[in-house]
């Protein structure tokens, strides 16, 4: 069991590392009490900023002789309340161990530490004509660990996959403090078990990743930008289903409901028309010929769907200001209510108009404000709760409206987190969703990569 | 404050954040702060007194952030309320914001005495003298500091030039009548700047009207925690200018714009007041605004040296661009002057690390500020650095110094003069 509260902790902490390193004070504690999650809050016991490997595993090594919680963190954006701290615990805060260490350009990869910012990390790999694919909502401040420990997502899952595509190798400081590496540079490894693969998505409860090998691959030399304005949800869904029907995987393919829409203009002002039932962002990226043909196609499918109005951006920064708009769905939600709850039900493609029609009429059961938006391409749906945490019976409905969404998503066969993770927000709903058998053989692991349970304990499950 | 989901967007925006990755000093940790101070779990300390003081301002945030969290506010009044408790009150700060905030900077008259003093410091030799025979060396070290960032005074301010050489320049059947506030240090310091804003006003069709018992706009008070002088400060204004009988109501400096507008909200509450203040932020507009709303006439003289083009660079003051969001009128203004050639600034809209008094108090990171700001300016390789805001041209001609750099820093609005001077 966890000490709750260790008096000599900062003084074995600034043994290791130089005080500077080492916050306590209330006004440290205060600003690290929360991530990028609604509600959840925890003030820890101390925050450790580590700028070196031997710095990580030296925190590490303090917390295992003292039974003392280690919740790792970057830059605290997270949407699960996977980097909230639990009572007693160091924040081991990774955003000053943020070099890149080495882009290869003969191998196609680049190896960073954990606190290097994503899009850093592609502005890095652009300028010598690579590409790094994943872009989280959140890129142009969360960190690479945080990507990996969180598997994250983005825009361009649908053409490019996820995070874990990308890992080649990854360097861990252990629970004890010893160095893991796991995976190398090359293309074909099946030496033991695929351990990296753990690591990835395990929200900072098996190990603390000190270090990253990315894959790279080359640049697309074109990209097409429309935005779809649909005066009905189903005519949008209908025009995704038939583009992908079509056998054109465009790399970005994601919508917005009125509400977000409003919310977004609201924001940007880039001209989002506010009467409009959905919006569609769509980019088909590649071979310029290719893509001329492609764009030309999506905007026939979407015009014979019963588009209102296909627009297509006229130039490189108009399709980023597009997409960069896209990205601030969430955050700018808030503009409506003060307490913004983001869930991540993801469904195969096929169920999504009967995902998007079940949360429209569970939102109206429960008499509750939803705004969903997400990338349609992958059947990955952020149904967003737009509510105020001070007022306690909208948030029972809020409860009970949630769990109903994870049952739907369930039942169609989907999952109730594509690319926030579990944390402590879909903690309950897990078993429910892996069932019996995975969640003892998660346990068991858990169990032997942590025997003292320090690590992140509480998140993913108890 | 209840507005701010934490989501992390506001800190690669934010200068002290991404020079010190220290949580408590990004926006979003100082929300989290006066959040613990609001809800009782957090005394006003010194740290956190501190902290608020360590934000430069900038607004940087407020542009960046998605959920319409209005810092600019929230900051505003956490400072308010560590001046009102004194966390950091010492018999010399309290003597020297008495005499900066309530005493020099509420009164033209003082300014222009001290003004009047510096001028002839500067210009009779004294200045040289001193320099040259190191004796600041002497002087205490935060008016070593200071000394090099004292700006030049102006051979005649604002209002002596506007009387001999203004009033009868003013068109005959003008278009439009606007007020002009001419600032405190901008009326003794850059007078040449409210010359040349005059001028290309007139040269509009706009009759210009100079009240003489307008006073410093209350924007250093109420970035300061004392929103009691700049209220103050805001009713003399509102007093001095005919508010109902003019067009629009202008400023050249983008500190000053970013606080007039917000009269209204200042003196909200205050009945005799609040329907003038209104009035009067509808009206308020920066320079380049209302160029651009009267569609500006495009000089035909060009501003080409013998060597060529004239290479501009445009650096964006945080409160024109974060505080009032106005970026591409002066951008656009640049554009149309004949012989510029107009490269973009790399960051130009980071902040220089000026930020209203902020090179006196917080040195440190305002030279680093200073430093990656200058690193840009290089690499531009312009011969004038444009800027809307007195604050920046004092700060960027020091760094230019430093850097040993031959660039000089024009307003726009006096590249435009000199562009209709040319015609000539």
């Amino acid at each position: 069991m966890m000490m709750a509260s260790d008096p000599g902790l900062t003084a074995a902490l600034t043994a290791v590392l130089p005080a500077v390193q080492v916050l306590t004070t209330a006004e440290d504690l205060a600003v690290f009490a929360f991530d990028g999650t609604a509600i959840l809050h925890q003030l820890p016991a101390c925050v450790v900023m580590p700028e070196t490997v031997e710095q990580v595993a030296a925190v590490l090594r303090v917390a295992s002789e003292r039974h003392v919680a280690v919740v790792t963190r970057g830059s605290g954006t997270g949407l699960s309340g996977g980097s909230v701290p639990c009572e007693g615990c160091i924040v081991l805060c990774l955003v000053r161990l943020n070099r890149i260490l080495e882009v290869d350009t003969a191998n196609l990869t680049m190896t960073v530490e954990p606190g290097v910012v994503t899009q850093v990390i592609a502005e890095r790999a652009a300028e010598v004509g690579l590409f790094y694919p994943p872009d989280p909502g959140s890129i142009r401040i969360s960190t690479i660990g945080g990507n990996v420990a969180n598997n994250s997502g983005g825009l361009r899952g649908l053409k490019y996959g996820v995070t874990r595509d990308y890992v080649m190798a990854l360097q861990v400081a252990m629970a004890d403090g010893q160095i893991l590496t796991t995976g190398t540079k090359c293309v074909k490894d099946v030496a033991g078990f695929s351990l990296r693969d753990l690591f990835i998505g395990s929200e900072g409860t098996l190990g603390v990743i000190t270090r990253i090998t990315l894959k790279l691959i080359p640049q697309p030399a074109a990209k097409a930008t429309l935005l779809g304005l649909f005066d009905e949800m189903t005519a949008a869904a209908e025009t995704i289903s038939a583009i992908i029907a079509a056998k054109i995987i465009p790399c970005t393919l994601e919508f917005l409901d009125r509400t977000t829409a409003e919310c977004v203009e609201g924001y940007a002002h880039i001209g989002l028309p506010t009467d409009v039932a959905a919006v569609t962002l769509m980019e088909v990226d590649g071979h310029p010929a290719q893509v001329e043909q492609q764009a030309a196609q999506i905007e026939q499918i979407a015009r014979d769907h019963g588009a209102r109005e296909v627009r297509r951006a006229a130039t490189a920064a108009e399709a980023t200001q597009l997409a960069s708009a896209r990205r601030t769905a969430f955050s700018a939600l808030a503009r409506r209510a003060p307490t913004v709850i983001l869930e991540d039900v993801t469904v195969p493609r096929s169920r999504l108009a009967e995902m998007v029609a079940a949360i429209q009429r569970i939102a109206a059961d429960h008499d509750v404000t939803i705004g969903t938006f997400g990338h349609m391409g992958d059947g990955n749906l952020h149904p967003t709760f737009l509510t105020d945490e001070r007022n306690a019976a909208e948030m029972a409905r809020v409860e009970a409206a949630m769990k109903e969404i994870f049952q739907v998503t369930i039942d169609l066969e989907g999952t109730i987190t594509g690319e926030h993770g579990v944390g402590l927000a879909k903690k309950p709903f897990l078993p429910a969703a892996v069932g019996p058998v995975a969640m003892e053989v998660m346990r068991r692991l858990k169990k032997d990569f942590d025997p003292a349970g320090i690590l992140n304990p509480g998140k993913i499950f108890d | 404050m209840q507005q701010c989901m934490h989501c992390g967007m506001c800190l690669p925006t934010c200068p002290t954040y991404v020079e010190t990755l220290q949580e408590r000093s990004s926006p979003r940790g100082r929300i989290a702060l006066m959040r613990a101070v609001a809800d009782g779990r957090l005394d006003v300390t010194r740290a956190f007194a501190d902290e608020m003081y360590f934000c430069l301002g900038c607004l940087a945030c407020q542009t960046a952030c998605p959920a319409g969290v209005n810092y600019a506010e929230l900051i505003e009044t956490a400072r308010a309320e560590v001046e009102r408790r004194n966390v950091l009150g010492s018999p010399q700060r309290n003597l020297l914001r008495s005499l900066l905030l309530q005493r020099l900077f509420t009164s033209r008259r003082r300014l222009h005495l001290l003004g009047r003093i510096l001028r002839l410091y500067q210009k009779s030799g004294l200045e040289r003298a001193v320099r040259a025979l190191g004796l600041m060396r002497l002087a205490p070290r935060k008016l070593r500091e200071l000394e090099p960032l004292a700006p030049r005074m102006s051979a005649r301010f604002t209002h002596e030039a506007f009387a001999s050489d203004y009033t009868a320049t003013n068109p005959v059947r003008p278009a439009y009548r606007v007020g002009l506030l001419v600032g405190c240090v901008a009326d003794i310091s850059f007078a040449h700047v409210n010359a040349d804003t005059i001028e290309v006003l007139q040269a509009n069709g706009c009759e210009v009207v100079l009240p003489q018992a307008q006073e410093c706009c209350g924007s250093l008070h109420g970035h300061n925690g004392d929103v009691h002088t700049a209220r103050r400060l805001a009713r003399i204004n509102l007093d001095a200018f005919d508010v109902d009988g003019l067009d629009a109501i202008l400023v050249n400096g983008g500190g000053c714009g970013s606080h007039i507008k917000h009269y209204d909200h200042l003196l909200s509450g205050d009945a005799d007041y609040e329907e003038r203040a209104r009035t009067w932020s509808r009206k308020a507009l920066d320079i380049h605004q209302w160029l651009e709303q009267i569609q500006v006439r495009p000089p035909r003289g060009s501003l080409a040296t013998a060597d060529g083009p004239l290479r501009v660079t445009y650096h964006e003051s945080c409160h024109l661009k974060h505080g009032q969001g106005v970026s591409s009128a002066p951008r656009k203004l640049l554009a149309m002057i004949p012989g510029i050639e107009l490269v973009e600034l790399t960051e130009a809209d980071w902040c220089c690390g000026s930020a209203g008094i902020y090179n006196i108090t917080q040195p440190e990171m305002s030279a680093k500020l200073l430093q990656r700001k200058m690193g840009h300016i290089a690499g531009t390789g312009a011969a004038v650095i444009a800027m809307g805001n007195p604050g920046c041209t004092v700060q960027i001609e020091h760094g230019l110094r430093q850097c040993g750099l031959a660039a000089r820093v024009e307003h726009p609005v006096s590249l435009l003069a000199a562009a209709y001077r040319a015609e000539a």
